[in-house]
């Protein structure tokens, strides 16, 4: 159990977490959420005393970081990756890590065998890749078998078969009655790995929920419709009282309302269809719309697209197909979303 | 609704690890330290640097003196390995500022302080772990030197014990505070060219300054810059005569004891105040 209460820092003028309150519960994955620059590495990095909270303070199982003896029996975290000295073997570097906690020197090997870098445990850690870092700095958080695991950004840098490895990793630490916090700013990567989100925006909770409170708040549906008879169509919805917002691909959206009564309704009517389809807006579109107030870093330019952007005045605003045929964000939650 | 949290209930138990808790103290810190010196290349070049320019220009300095047959002017024989231990200090404060500055230069350090949040003890297990090492491989190498210069230059009177001690154990502890100072400075600094530019400055610069300083009513200021530089307090300890001003016998180990002592309690309290 990590708990932050009233976490404030401020570095000169910047204020980069604000108030921060927050239980982390144990036998889940906590998502940690926000956009970058939220303030999500520096929590995180006061939650492991390296950075010092200008006020607030951060538990773990009660007890403040420095009160911990051999901290890594508690709580391992990975903050970034190749935080090793690049001349070191990878052996070398979780030896020394061992030693500091009086963890056995056989349990290098072991957790070496984990990630999966017995092979290269005698090469020096400079040559690795991103993704062999990444390996490392796990290995070197599961080195005292602690009960609560931090990881920041652990997808970062890896590829498919690499990300697929850390997600089940982390289901199954969790199913072994760990606490496990794992930030991010993908929310698609989360949708399918959290059990409960914490979303932070400008150094500020926006949301401190669970996974499926979160979907059945934000994740929004409407259905679409395209028809030849397009007039005809959104007058007679109009008439049975749906809200129809005509998009500029020549669609008609239709907020909540059941697919069956919109189709028996054109059937009725003789509307020749040439789709019917429920949308749902993905988590990411949801989580952009959450945090644009509290996006620190703006591309400027267009914010057509996926990118939500500040509420705009005008026609209520929606989350509209992004343009193109690729795959949307957040594909995989929704996929993961209507099949439980 | 529940949520998924709560449908889960409490879990039964919160994990807990097959690897017994035992209290870790200063000699888990030391075995860590140890294993991180031992194990960077940096260390094995600038100490070998060290031993082949003292070695060689102790001998080189002893054999040409010996060719020559020249007077060495009452000056003991144990002068000729000050050359080696100047040039080899640069090796030392070198060593000193990499072994904790890399750490902050490649993320380290925030890894040895999640595994050790007590910062003043990842410090002294540093300083002492360096300190040891320095001190004995010095140690060791103005012992050999010393000793070979004895016998390739048997002229003149035979060296008393004391100088034997000043010109090896006492040089050895004035080359491994140097050190220590280094370690201090490349903690408060946190840049490994930075803290080894200062260092150097701090060796050099005195000397230099004190060559401009041509004005009479500056006198005073270049006798003592002079006499307190470095490379003159390590001449110190070689030289018996006495001198009218300045250090003289152990002086210079104790002043150096005293600024690498405040060195050190500043880098406490940087390192237990600061963000890494």
């Amino acid at each position: 159990m990590i708990e932050l209460a009233d976490l404030t820092k401020h570095f000169g003028a910047t204020v980069a977490v604000d108030g921060l309150s927050f239980r982390v519960r144990p036998g889940v994955v906590t998502g940690f959420l926000g956009p970058n620059g939220a303030g999500k590495s520096t929590a995180m990095r006061m939650m492991l005393d390296l950075d010092l909270p200008t006020s607030g303070s951060v538990r773990i199982d009660g007890r403040h970081y420095r009160e911990l003896a051999e901290p890594l029996k508690y709580i391992g975290a990975l903050l970034e990756a190749q935080a090793m000295h690049g001349g070191r073997s990878a052996y070398n570097n979780l030896l020394c890590l061992a030693q500091a906690n009086r963890i056995p020197a056989s349990r290098v090997g072991e957790v070496l065998d984990i990630v999966g870098l017995t092979a290269v445990a005698r090469k020096k850690v400079k040559g690795f890749s991103l993704g062999m870092g990444q390996r490392l700095g796990i290995a070197a958080a599961l080195l005292g078998d602690p009960e609560i695991l931090l990881f920041d950004e652990p997808v970062n840098g890896l590829d498919p078969e690499g990300i697929h490895w850390i997600r089940n990793l982390m289901k199954q630490l969790a199913s072994e009655g760990r606490t496990i916090f794992v930030s991010s700013h993908l929310m698609s990567e989360m949708a399918l790995t959290a059990d409960h989100l914490i979303v932070i925006g400008q150094g500020r909770l926006l949301a401190d929920t669970s996974m499926a409170a979160f979907i059945q708040e934000n994740a929004r549906s409407y259905v679409r419709l395209r028809s030849p008879q397009r007039e005809r169509l959104r007058d007679v919805l109009r008439s049975e009282g749906f809200t129809v917002i005509e998009t500029d691909g020549g669609a008609l959206e239709v907020n909540g309302a059941a697919p069956e009564r919109l189709g028996e309704l054109a059937a009725g009517h003789r509307i020749v269809l040439h789709e019917l389809s429920v949308e749902r807006a993905s988590l990411e579109e949801a989580f952009m719309r959450m945090t644009a107030g509290a996006v620190e870093y703006h591309a400027h330019g267009a914010v057509e697209g996926p990118h939500p952007g500040p509420p705009r005045p005008g026609p209520p605003p929606h989350p509209g197909p992004p343009p193109g045929p690729g795959p949307r964000w957040g594909a995989g939650f929704t996929s993961r979303a209507e099949g439980e | 609704m529940t949520t998924p949290y709560q449908q889960q209930g409490t879990p039964a138990a919160t994990y807990s690890s097959p690897i017994p808790v035992r209290k870790a103290h200063l000699g888990d810190a030391l075995a860590s330290e140890w294993t991180k010196i031992r194990s960077v290349r940096s260390t094995m070049w600038t100490l070998g640097v060290m031993a082949v320019l003292m070695l060689g220009i102790g001998i080189l300095a002893a054999v040409t003196v010996s060719a020559a047959d020249a007077d060495l002017e009452g000056e003991p024989v144990l002068f000729l390995g000050f050359f080696g231990v100047l040039l080899g200090s640069l090796c030392v404060m070198t060593l000193g500022v990499l072994t904790i500055a890399s750490e902050y230069g490649t993320g380290m350090i925030r890894t040895t302080l999640t595994a050790c949040p007590s910062r003043s003890r990842v410090l002294t297990a540093k300083a002492i772990v360096y300190f040891l090492l320095v001190f004995t491989v010095t140690f060791v190498l103005t012992l050999v030197v010393a000793a070979l210069q004895v016998a390739i230059l048997d002229t003149g009177a035979a060296p008393t014990t004391e100088d034997w001690v000043r010109a090896t154990f006492a040089v050895s502890l004035y080359v491994a505070l140097l050190g220590l100072l280094s370690l201090a400075l490349g903690s408060l600094i946190r840049h490994s060219a930075g803290a080894i530019t200062v260092m150097i400055g701090l060796v050099l610069l005195p000397l230099v300054m004190a060559m401009f300083m041509y004005a009479e009513s500056l006198r005073t200021v270049q006798e003592s810059l002079l006499e307190y530089s470095i490379p003159s307090q390590l001449g110190v300890l070689y030289d018996n005569s006495v001198a009218e001003s300045g250090p003289q016998g152990w002086e210079p180990v104790w002043i150096m004891l005293g600024v690498t002592a405040v060195a050190l309690g500043g880098a406490y309290a940087a390192l237990n105040s600061r963000d890494v």
